[in-house]
Order: structure tokens, then C-alpha cells, then sequence
């Protein structure tokens, strides 16, 4: 897992977002109100100059008589003034008596093909213009003519659409208007909104970067979690670091003093003479080498599990295999001759980091050969409760509670010996933590002492795997 | 500056050739371009050439490269040549004027004209113009011109009021009135159509004219030569542009503008769907309605513009309130030409005027 910031190019803006989804949203309203005045303009414009047309029609219809046995149609004027309403448009007319016979007006001009003797409005074309007719029928039922007459009025279009589209510009202005002031508005609102998140940036930039105290800024809800989060983290990396200044000043110290008493001791078998007790210096000598060899293992041990549990990727891996290569480990280290394991028949399966397992079963080990009584065991097993156990047991008493009480402090040895660096048991500590587990110690019925770590076992893996582990 | 406007003149009454056509009503008249020919106008008009020679003189000073054909007709034959084209998609003219506006109107209404695109037009009152194809050139009013002399004691009607009370003194305009053959002449027919819509006094005028033995003439000039020779007293519903053009050269006749109200003509012109040269009809339509043509109209034909008209009318009518009634060009004008409806106008007309048989 490499670390990446995310880039400033790609990454986009809260308001970014917020704006051009407002603007969306806005267009997608703003088109369908213009769709829907579009059809409505359309519709309004054709009603209005319908009723222009039956107007004219109802005129004509009525002034329709039969003069001595012939069919009189008289056109009123006030017909044509109505229909001249519609001032840019041509006009058509065609009236048909009962024979079919155009008594007046344009002959050719279409009918509808519908036949029906109720009025009837149509969209037609007439001398090269679309047109909308009327068709209404009056029926004279005088001696000398009974039948329908048909009237057709028709108009083009012109009109019509001019006030459509006025209708229709209109409420493209109004919805601009109102499009523009509703996304100025919601721009404004989010800018407001947005404003905590503006004061948080502004608390994180203006931070000294020595400084880890937690942000005391007021925040919105939405963002307190990822606040919270970033003041876990920074309370964690003060604690981290904390902890480094502590393990560096403490490893300084400790370096220092058995350094030191290595070379007073040196000194003063260079100046002794008297072999026997140069033999006894040269013994203690040899001892403090061994101590410092082996705080410096330590030291080096535990920096690197720290350095692992913040780094390195977590595995399944099987505990047995684990107890296997750190007793082998112990062996070729040297003065682990009696260690016997003692592993389950199916593997243990959990999820860390082998080489940190490895190191914390091995200061298990180590412990236990220093401090216990052999035989010296280590054992892998499951819990009752669902839990991987590596433990170390030996025959010696174990540790006293306030020993205990201290597993897990650095440095935290007795004065007794002093090949004891302290370290071991809190490496041990350290990694049962990076693994969720904890230390446990146990005292045995027949006397003996138990120390290891329990941690969460592994979800249960394909039975291929396991059987690759534990071959 | 005047020298050459001379000879131009001059070139112009030398280059305009007559020809009679196959048609026999039609007279074409074509004036050469005045450089280098470039285009060929055609204007088909009912309008006596001699009211339009100085517009189209004015025309071919702007446009030398344009050679202008004037055909002249009848209304009727116009109409009926105009029509037919129409129909056919033939080629015609590039120009139609006419004083016939119905007749304008019901070819516009078919889809016979075209857009004239003109700035100009948005000038032009309403009723001057009609969807952008049919515009109005004129102002003409409907006159009553009078014999000076017969009226010399009491003076001239000056209303239609004055008119039909004059018809019911028995025997002093017997057989002395004379108008339009409104079966015959189409501007008379109008003006006669107006009339009847106009106001309830055309049912007297009409019983009044056949009281009298109306005398009825295709053209208004014959009208007017039988009130100046006094074979007539008055004329009624004459084109005001020739009556007020010959009353200035004539000290016998004298025009009456009717104060209850004076129907107003506006010749219409329109460029045809199948024009070739459309431009060169646009231009002469504005240049028609431009200062410049407006100062020739206004001039001694008399023939004046929608849009100078109603000032100039007034200047030369004296100081009389006279309500101008311009016929609007809209499709209402349509209603007149209806088969139905021309047929009872027309039946009522000649039971009225023509006096019964013996």
C-alpha cells in the first residue's frame, strides 16, 4: 500500500459538485417548464383563433337562407372582420349546398375526411399553406331545399404561431429569470452551508505541524466524524511519538550503563594481575558482553516490531508454523536445548505478521529459559472462546503478580540478573496488541508457569490453504 | 443640373415606346435602361401611364441599369391575366399595381405574392398593408366633382346629406348626375361596396339615383369630362387623383370632398410569387414610399401616399372637417368579391338605378 495524496486537479470540490449538480437540476427544470410552455403556447394559441374560426362559421351558417326555391348565402362583413383579427393571416371559405355543389366561395378547397354532421376543426393545406378549417353544417329544411349545408372556413397560420411563440418567449424569459435567481440563491445558501468546512480547512492549515492537540473547532455534524477521526489520529501519533522519545531516551540510558560498567571492568582487568581474579573478570566481563549483545537484539527487535505493526501487511498465517520456526531459531541461538512443542493435529489459523509472532515466541522462549525451570514447552492451541493461544511454560514459579502487574513496560527487569535486558516480555506485549490479542499468564495445577498471547483466530479459509500450511 | 434633367428627359420620352400587345385592352411601354442594361423591370398596372411616368423616371435616375416594361390594362383583363398566371406559376410582371384592392387582396389571400422584405413597410399605417406582400401606395379619395357653373348660386353639395336632399327637389339633377357603371368598373364597384357598409345613407342614394336617371361611365375620366362640358352636374364617388389633377387645369369643375365621411382608396401593389426581378420591384415600391416619391405622388398627379396623404388632403380640401375613411387592405375586402354576394349587391344596384322599362 503505497500512501497517495489525493491530487488537487482531480479531486472536486464539495460546492464544485453542489454547483454543477444545482445547475443540472436547474437546466432538466428549466427545460421541461419550456417543453411544457411550448405544448401549452401551442394549445392556447389554437383555441383562441378556433373559436375565431366557429365564430365566422356560426356567422356565415346563419345568414344562410332560401330565396324563392334557391339556397342564398349572404357573407357578413362582421364573418371577415372576425376572422381579420387574425390580421396577417389569409382566409378561405367554401360553402357547399345539399347537392354538393360549391355555391360560393373556393372550390377545391379540401374537405375533412371525416363525414359526420357535427363541427368539426381541421388541420388541412391550401395553396401551398397549412391551414386550419372549420367544417359546420346547417340544415335548411324548406320546401324547395331540405338537406345539410356544409360551411367551411379556414385560416392560415401565421397568428397562431406568432402568439405561440410569444407565449412561449414569454415563459423562456420567466424561467430564465426565475432559473437564474433560484441558482444565485442556492449558490448563496451553499456558500453559507459550506462555511464550517471552510473554518476547519483554515483551523488545519493554520496549525503548527509540532502541534498534535486535538481541534477544539466547533464543527458541523457531517464533518464531526472525520474531525473525531483526525484528532484519534493525531492522539495516536502523540502517543506514538511520545512513546519513540521515551524508547529512545530509556535505550540510551540503558545502553549507557552496562556499556559503561563493560569498560571500568575492562580497565580494571587490564590492571589486575592475579589470575584468579582476572578469571572472575573476565567472566563478568564476558557476562555484561552477552547483556549488552543481547539489550541490543532486543532493542533492534523491538524497533522493528514497532516499525511492522504501523507497516507491514497483515497474512494468514499458521500459528504451529510460527512455534515451529522460532523454536528451530531459539536452537540455533544457542542454550535452548530442551524445548519440546507441543501443536495441535489441525492448524491454527490467524491473521498477522509471522515475523513479529515469530520474535514474541522466541522472547517467550528466552524468558523462559532464563527466568524458568526447564522442561521449557511451547505450546499452540485454541481457546474455548475462539482464540489462538502460543504459550511458554516451564516448571519454574513465574512470575510474581506485581511482575505481572509490569509485563509490558520496557525495561522493566530485576536488578537480580543481569543478562535481562526487560525487553522481552514487552515485545511480547507490543505484538500481542498489533495482533488485537493480549498477554496471558497462567499458573499450572502442578506448579508451573504459563505466559503467552492470545489473539482473535482467522476467519475460516478454503480447506486447500489450510492443508498447504500445515503440510 | 437642370440642362441634364432635360435631356434625360427627353431620352426618356425617346425611348418610351408604345407597342400595342397581342392582348387588345394591354399597352406595353418599355423605357430603356439609361446605361448598360443590366435588368429588366416589369410592372403590370391599371394606373394610366401618364400618373406613373415620373415614378418610373425617378426610378431609373437611382437605377440606370434598369430597363422598366409598363403594361398597362383594364382591371378586369389585369386581373384576369394575373390570376392566370398565378395559376399557371407563370412569369407576368415584377410588379402588380392596381387600383382594384379586392381583387389585390383575394390574389395575395391565394398565395400569388410574395414577402416584399422591406423596412420600409413597418412606416406604413395598418391598414395601408397587408402581411408584408400587399402594400398601398396611394391616397385617393372618393370626390364629388361638380360643375362650377350650376352650382354658382347656391354652392356645392358638400355631404352626401347635401346630395340626396338635392336628388329630392324634383327635376334639378335629373339626368344630371353621373358616377360609376359599378358592373363595368372595379374601383367603382368598391367604392359603391364601401358605401353600403359604410353608412345607412346608401339605400337613399341609390333610390335617389334612379330617380334621377343616373348616368353610369366605365372610368372616371369620361365622368369627369361630362361635368366639365356640363352635360352633368355632379359626379359622384370619383377617383379624387384625376378630379383633383383636372380640376387644377380646368376653372369649370370644382371637388368636393364629403364631410360625412370620404372613402379613401390606397392603390396596392404586390411583387408576384414567380417576379424575376424581385430587387428591382422592391426597390420601386420604396422608392415610391420614400421622401423622394412621395414629393412625385404628392405632386401634380395628385395621387399622394398612405403616409403623406391625409395632411395633404386637408391642404387641398381648405379648411373643412372631413373624416377620411381608408379602405383597409385585409382580407374583409374578400366579402365584395363573393359570387353570392356581388350577384344581390349587384341585382339590388340595377333595380335601383336603372329606371323601369315603359
Amino acid at each position: 500500500m503505497t500512501p497517495s495524496l489525493p491530487s488537487a486537479g482531480r479531486s472536486r470540490s464539495i460546492a464544485w459538485r453542489l454547483t454543477l449538480l444545482l445547475t443540472l437540476l436547474l437546466t432538466i427544470a428549466a427545460a421541461g417548464t419550456v417543453i411544457a410552455a411550448l405544448s401549452y403556447g401551442q394549445t392556447a394559441a389554437t383555441r383562441a383563433f378556433d373559436r375565431l374560426l366557429t365564430g365566422a362559421a356560426l356567422q356565415i351558417a346563419e345568414r344562410i337562407s332560401v330565396v324563392e326555391g334557391e339556397t342564398v348565402v349572404d357573407i357578413p362583413l362582421s364573418a371577415f372582420g372576425l376572422l381579420s383579427l387574425a390580421s396577417e393571416d389569409r382566409i378561405f371559405y367554401r360553402i357547399i349546398g345539399p347537392d354538393g355543389e360549391t355555391i360560393t366561395g373556393d372550390e377545391s378547397f379540401p374537405l375533412p375526411d371525416d363525414t359526420g354532421d357535427a363541427p368539426l376543426l381541421y388541420d388541412t393545406e391550401f395553396s401551398g399553406e397549412a391551414v386550419r378549417a372549420i367544417r359546420m353544417q346547417r340544415f335548411l329544411a324548406e320546401r324547395a331545399v331540405r338537406g345539410p349545408i356544409t360551411v367551411i372556413v379556414a385560416q392560415t397560420l401565421r397568428a397562431r404561431s406568432e402568439l405561440a411563440n410569444e407565449i412561449v418567449a414569454r415563459a423562456v424569459i420567466g424561467v430564465i429569470i426565475a432559473g437564474g435567481v433560484t441558482l444565485a440563491l442556492a449558490l448563496l445558501a451553499m456558500h453559507l452551508a459550506l462555511s464550517p468546512l471552510r473554518r476547519v480547512e483554515r483551523a488545519i492549515l493554520a496549525r503548527d505541524p509540532k502541534d498534535l492537540t486535538p481541534f477544539s473547532t466547533s464543527t458541523p455534524r457531517e464533518v464531526e466524524a472525520l474531525v473525531a477521526a483526525i484528532n484519534r489520529f493525531m492522539a495516536r501519533l502523540d502517543k506514538r511519538v511520545g512513546a519513540m522519545q521515551d524508547f529512545v531516551a530509556d535505550a540510551a540510558h540503558q545502553m549507557r550503563t552496562p556499556i559503561t560498567a563493560l569498560r571500568a571492568q575492562t580497565e580494571l582487568a587490564m590492571e589486575e594481575d592475579d589470575p584468579d581474579k582476572l578469571k572472575t573478570l573476565q567472566r563478568r566481563i564476558r557476562d555484561r558482553a552477552l547483556g549488552v549483545s543481547r539489550l541490543t537484539d532486543q532493542l533492534l527487535s523491538h524497533a522493528l516490531v514497532t516499525h511492522r505493526a504501523d507497516s507491514v501487511t497483515l497474512e494468514q498465517i499458521d500459528l504451529r508454523r510460527v512455534a515451529v520456526e522460532a523454536e528451530r531459531e531459539a536452537r540455533r541461538t544457542g542454550g535452548a536445548d530442551g524445548i519440546e512443542l507441543d501443536l495441535p493435529a489441525d492448524p491454527v489459523m490467524v491473521t498477522g505478521d509471522a515475523f513479529s509472532l515469530r520474535e514474541a515466541a522466541r522472547n517467550l522462549i528466552t524468558n523462559a529459559l532464563a527466568h524458568g525451570k526447564p522442561p521449557v514447552v511451547l505450546r499452540v492451541s485454541t481457546t474455548r472462546d475462539g482464540q489462538a493461544l502460543i504459550a511458554v511454560h516451564d516448571r519454574g514459579v513465574g512470575m510474581n503478580p506485581g511482575q505481572v502487574q509490569r509485563i509490558g513496560q520496557r525495561f522493566a527487569r530485576d536488578g537480580s540478573n543481569p543478562q535481562s535486558a526487560g525487553l522481552g516480555l514487552a515485545i511480547v506485549a507490543e505484538v500481542a496488541e498489533f495482533h488485537q490479542g493480549s498477554i496471558e499468564t497462567a499458573t499450572g495445577k502442578d506448579g508451573g508457569f504459563e505466559v503467552g498471547i492470545v489473539v482473535p483466530l482467522a476467519a475460516a479459509l478454503p480447506a486447500t490453504t489450510s492443508k498447504g500450511d500445515a503440510a | 443640373m437642370i440642362r441634364h434633367l432635360a435631356i434625360l428627359a427627353s431620352v426618356i420620352v425617346l425611348t418610351a415606346v408604345p407597342a400595342k400587345a397581342a392582348n387588345a385592352s394591354e399597352t406595353i411601354t418599355r423605357f430603356e435602361a439609361q446605361a448598360g442594361q443590366s435588368s429588366e423591370l416589369v410592372i403590370a398596372s391599371v394606373t394610366d401611364l401618364a400618373f406613373m411616368r415620373p415614378l418610373i423616371a425617378a426610378f431609373q435616375r437611382t437605377n440606370p441599369g434598369v430597363s422598366v416594361s409598363y403594361i398597362e390594362d383594364t382591371s378586369n383583363s389585369l386581373d384576369a391575366n394575373v390570376s392566370r398566371a398565378c395559376a399557371d406559376r407563370s412569369f407576368l410582371a415584377d410588379l402588380v399595381i392596381s387600383s382594384s384592392i379586392a381583387q389585390q387582396v383575394r390574389l395575395v389571400n391565394g398565395g400569388c405574392a410574395r414577402e416584399i422584405g422591406s423596412p420600409v413597410l413597418s412606416n406604413l399605417p395598418d391598414w395601408a398593408q397587408w402581411r408584408g406582400e400587399l402594400v398601398g401606395l396611394t391616397y385617393e379619395p372618393a370626390v364629388m366633382v361638380y360643375n362650377k357653373a350650376a352650382f354658382s348660386e347656391n354652392g356645392p353639395p358638400r355631404s352626401r346629406f347635401d346630395l340626396i336632399d338635392l336628388m329630392r327637389q324634383s327635376g334639378v339633377l335629373n339626368g344630371r348626375i353621373a358616377t360609376y357603371d359599378i358592373e363595368d368598373s372595379g374601383v367603382g364597384y368598391l367604392f359603391a361596396f364601401q358605401d353600403s357598409t359604410e353608412a345607412s345613407t346608401w339605400g337613399r342614394l341609390i333610390e335617389g339615383f334612379g330617380r334621377n336617371n343616373v348616368a353610369t361611365f366605365c372610368c372616371s375620366s369620361e365622368v369627369i369630362d361630362r361635368v366639365a362640358d356640363g352635360r352633368a352636374h355632379i359626379g359622384y364617388n370619383v377617383l379624387g387623383s384625376y378630379a383633383l389633377s383636372r380640376a387644377e387645369n380646368d376653372p369649370r369643375i370644382g371637388v368636393t370632398l364629403p364631410n360625412d365621411y370620404t372613402l379613401v382608396l390606397a392603390r396596392a401593389g404586390y411583387i408576384p410569387r414567380e417576379a424575376r426581378n424581385a430587387l428591382a420591384a422592391r426597390a420601386f415600391l420604396e422608392l415610391a414610399l420614400s421622401p423622394q416619391g412621395r414629393a412625385i405622388l404628392d405632386g401634380e398627379t395628385r395621387l399622394l401616399t398612405p403616409l403623406s396623404g391625409p395632411d395633404t388632403l386637408a391642404r387641398l380640401s381648405g379648411d373643412e372637417e372631413t373624416a377620411f375613411r381608408p379602405i383597409p387592405l385585409s382580407p374583409a375586402l374578400l366579402v365584395s368579391l363573393d359570387r353570392a354576394k356581388r350577384a344581390r349587391f349587384l341585382s339590388q344596384w340595377r333595380n335601383s338605378v336603372t329606371p323601369p322599362l315603359p
